[in-house]
């Protein structure tokens, strides 16, 4: 499946889909990267290495400082895909960029087209925007 | 999937990407460029406000960034508040930081300082001074306050995100995309009120609740409420747009007849028909209740502390508070969370009231963005919708919705007192 690009690069890894919304902040502990809502059923699973898929992200303002903090520290997902755009994550990803640290691609692909891949299978990321099982 | 404009610059924008106003205005146009290239903007616009919620600590990098930009030059250009910090600078020693992480947000707090932001320290600075005009362009961060000023102001800014927020202040510039467009800013969706009880509609305890359920509903679709008395007190709408934006992105509603863009239905929905109609049923109420509470009580009813103040309370919050505790003494922590703003008008005898009543006052900063809670785990009754989403995840207590006078009566007894009659 080919996903829009928000921000290009290439990536892979485990999938972690969930399938409620995220706020990144108070639903991602910036110091461990790990999930941290105790309403969602994947609290607890680190976000590390991970291509993340949400089918939409919520809340805070400050999501897109967790997203830099989890950049600098090295404890970011390896891509996110968002099922709808949402422009305060990909901000903490910019900052990553000028301020010379590590940054990640940001996609976009519809909740529907993400449930065609299972939770922990592994997936690369070209720089097209397609997503395809390794 | 329509092809985005290329973003079009003008001069001035160009001059300052090439250095004109200095490196840290040039990194800030930089970066309000991409985003706008993200969100498909045709150009920039002039800001005439900021509000800025990178202010708060949550690792180093958001202090090397601040101060990267203090460092290169930065200097804000139009007039800008602060959001909270980490740290209560007027009673110091409130929150529980280690000594390297407390400097490194003292340090990020005096970063943005001296890129020339007020020191206002509120999440809601709506009530300290700050009320852009009906249909200014602002750029303003936190939830709260972003959804307060576009539907209670009718001013109009996007959820900036922190960093986005200092660097429209710095530049001026936002993209011109979102809610800066009159044409994005009309409802979709017919929130139908009229079938609701009057006695629930008349409890302050209502609008958090229908603010959670509104954002878990609608997430960041534009609804307009029709059925609320006219005249909502700012207090009431203040609390429903903060639980709205916790549980969905929720960026601007209306109230018929009692916000600006919506003195009537026609208005409200740009002369076209509402995409869907929700007539509201006390269920649906009923459920997004009870998502705010996450604790049991234990069977002595005992609950370990009290928060109130997200967003930080007005002066007549203060004055329900004082009134309501009626001279009496808390039996476990009472957290009442509001800015400097308000502290300052209090003067001795509210002052003296709460500290005689056993209230923790916090200013500048509050109970889910800090460790202040006296320990790891615990069980909290609040009457804040955005306290009650957001404490399971940044503090691990449980939580416990009610009214203010149930935060108040349960502080007084130190166990749960809590009159549900009102959503019966």
């Amino acid at each position: 499946m080919r996903a829009r690009i928000i921000l290009p690069g290439r990536a892979a890894g485990a999938v972690l889909r969930l399938e409620d919304p995220v706020s990144f902040w108070g639903g991602v502990d910036p110091y461990s990267g790990t999930l941290t809502d105790p309403r969602s059923p994947h609290c607890g699973t680190r976000v590390g290495g991970r291509v993340l898929m949400v089918p939409e992200t919520r809340g805070s303002s400050s999501s897109s400082a967790v997203m830099l903090e989890l950049l600098s520290a090295g404890l970011a997902p390896a891509a996110i895909v968002m099922g709808r755009l949402d422009a305060i994550l990909g901000l903490g990803i910019l900052v990553a960029r000028e301020m010379g640290w590590h940054t990640i691609p940001l996609l976009v692909l519809p909740p529907a087209d993400q449930a065609g891949y299972c939770d922990g299978e592994q997936v690369a990321i070209a720089e097209d925007g397609t997503i395809g099982r390794l | 999937m329509k092809p985005s404009m290329p973003l079009e610059l003008s001069p001035e924008d160009e001059a300052v990407l090439a250095g004109r106003d200095g490196p840290a205005a040039a990194m800030a146009l930089r970066i309000v460029a991409d985003t706008a290239r993200m969100l498909g903007a045709d150009r920039l616009i002039d800001i005439a406000s900021a509000h800025i919620d990178g202010c708060l600590y949550h690792g180093d990098s958001g202090t090397l960034f601040a101060e990267r930009l203090l460092a290169d030059g930065g200097r804000v250009k139009v007039p800008t508040t602060l959001n909270v910090g980490a740290l209560d600078l007027v009673h110091p020693g409130r929150e529980r930081l280690g000594a390297e992480q407390a400097g490194m947000a003292r340090r990020l707090m005096a970063a943005y300082a001296g890129l020339g932001c007020r020191e206002s320290w509120t999440c809601a600075p709506y009530q300290a001074g700050h009320r852009p005009a009906l249909g200014q362009d602002v750029a303003w961060g936190e939830s709260n306050a972003v959804v307060f000023c576009n539907s209670v102001l009718g001013a109009r800014t996007n959820r900036y995100g922190d960093f986005l927020d200092i660097c429209a202040a710095i530049t001026g510039r936002a993209p011109r995309a979102g809610l800066h467009l009159p044409e994005n800013r009309r409802a979709t969706l017919l929130v139908d009120a009229a079938g609701l009880p009057p006695a629930l509609v008349a409890e302050d305890a209502f609008y958090p609740v229908l603010g959670a359920w509104l954002g878990a509903a609608v997430g960041d679709r534009i609804a307009a409420i029709d059925g609320l008395p006219r005249g909502l007190a700012e207090d009431r709408l203040k609390a429903l747009g903060a639980a709205a934006a916790s549980t969905g992105s929720v960026g601007l509603f209306h109230v018929v007849g009692v916000t600006p863009e919506a003195p009537d239905r026609a208005t409200a929905f740009g002369g076209l028909a509402p995409a869907e109609i929700i007539a509201l049923q006390p269920a649906m109420l009923e459920q997004a209740r009870r998502r705010l509470s996450t604790g049991t009580l234990p069977p002595d009813g005992k609950i370990d502390a009290v928060a109130i103040g997200s967003p930080h309370l007005s002066e007549a919050e203060i004055d329900a508070l004082v009134a309501g505790l009626a001279g009496r003494h808390v039996a476990i922590p009472f957290y009442a969370c509001t800015g400097r703003h308000v502290l300052d008008r209090l003067g001795d005898g509210r002052r003296a009231a709460l500290d005689a009543a056993g209230v923790t006052l916090i200013a500048d900063t509050c109970i889910v963005v800090t460790p202040i809670l006296s320990s790891a785990s615990g069980l909290l009754v609040t009457n804040s919708g955005k306290f009650a989403h957001y404490t399971p995840s940044t503090t691990g207590w449980d939580v416990l919705y009610g009214s203010l006078t149930d935060c108040i009566e349960s502080a007084v007894a130190g166990r749960l007192a809590r009159d549900e009659a009102i959503w019966r």
